[in-house]
């Protein structure tokens, strides 16, 4: 009977080390970002359709959404309604991270769609999304007034996320 | 019409095959200048993970942001950077997730550790079966002996 015990302990204990590990596997499509928490990394990039450059610190002191988009993108397509919302109720300016896009297709994109970004820097060769740790578009990045990452939504936003996740932060409540 | 095989004919053909041949085991075909840093490119870009495919090395994947890693890499090695440092720079951007073999460090001790404490729990159980069987055997034998003996 006791030789029994210790190898039929042994076996219970790795049934549960794996379930635990089976419920806690993290969602293989959302990696968790290592910049939250920390302070969002500066760049400076030529704004779309425009001569002029801009400067993410120049946002210090105010909220505001990193919203990385490309035309090339799908669920991008699928977000724009949603971005256009946010914008509308003026809470946090959305600043408008085009990724290795094309310009032309950019600005016909936010003709044709309307435009829910503040402004719009170009990131046409990728180093600014290699910043960030960006591996897929749309990614929705939360900064706050001291210039800190305070979340990071990948994929499409969607209402729940936003109530949530975001304005909650917004409004100092998370 | 007659067709000439002419040896150029042949020397084009392995050409070409020997292109395809290149094509289909790099997806980069950049070489950096220095033999030594193009070796430790071919071994980094190989231990860090496409973020986009997950299965995929940096180095095996056609996506964009593969491309731009690799880039990255290269840029990281040419301005002198040492492997862990380069392997930092990235994990700092996109977590030990990019890392496919994962760093020493107090959250992964025990994967570290496991296998070699299930190989010494496995040997010392096994050790401790075959000294007894071997115990049995011995007075199983002595039995034996003393049957004969009668």
């Amino acid at each position: 009977m006791n030789r029994f015990l210790l190898p039929a302990g042994i076996f219970a204990a790795l049934v549960a080390l794996l379930f635990v590990g089976i419920q806690r596997a993290p969602n293989k499509s959302v990696i968790a970002s290592p910049l939250i928490g920390k302070p969002a990394p500066q760049f400076e990039l030529p704004v779309l359709g425009s001569a002029e450059t801009f400067a993410n610190e120049s946002m210090g002191g105010r909220w505001y959404l990193l919203n990385v988009w490309g035309t090339w993108c799908a669920e991008c397509r699928r977000e724009h309604d949603m971005l256009l919302e946010i914008a509308s109720r003026g809470e946090v300016p959305i600043v408008g991270l085009n990724w290795k896009d094309d310009p032309a297709a950019a600005q016909q994109w936010l003709e044709q769609l309307g435009n829910p970004y503040v402004i719009i820097p170009a990131d046409r060769e990728g180093r600014v999304a290699i910043d960030w740790g960006v591996y897929g578009a749309p990614e929705t990045f939360l900064i706050d007034d001291r210039g800190i990452v305070r979340y990071k939504h990948v994929g499409a936003l969607h209402p729940l996320a936003w109530e949530s996740e975001f304005l909650p932060r917004i409004r100092g409540v998370k | 019409m007659r067709i000439h095989h002419q040896p150029w004919t042949a020397v084009l053909l392995s050409l070409l095959l020997g292109l395809s041949m290149t094509s289909a085991f790099a997806i980069d075909p950049i070489e950096l200048a220095d033999p030594a840093l193009q070796e430790r490119y071919r071994s980094l870009t190989h231990e860090l993970r496409c973020m986009q495919c997950q299965n995929q090395s940096i180095a095996d994947s056609p996506v964009g942001l593969a491309g731009d890693l690799r880039r990255e890499v290269r840029e990281l090695l040419e301005a002198g950077k040492s492997d862990v440092e380069i392997r930092d720079h990235l994990s700092a951007r996109y977590g030990d997730f990019i890392l496919f073999r994962p760093r020493w460090s107090w959250r992964t001790a025990w994967l570290w550790l496991t296998p070699a404490l299930l190989l010494a729990l496995g040997l010392f159980v096994a050790v401790r079966i075959v000294r007894q069987r071997a115990a049995l055997v011995d007075q199983a034998g002595d039995n034996d002996n003393e049957g004969a003996g009668r």
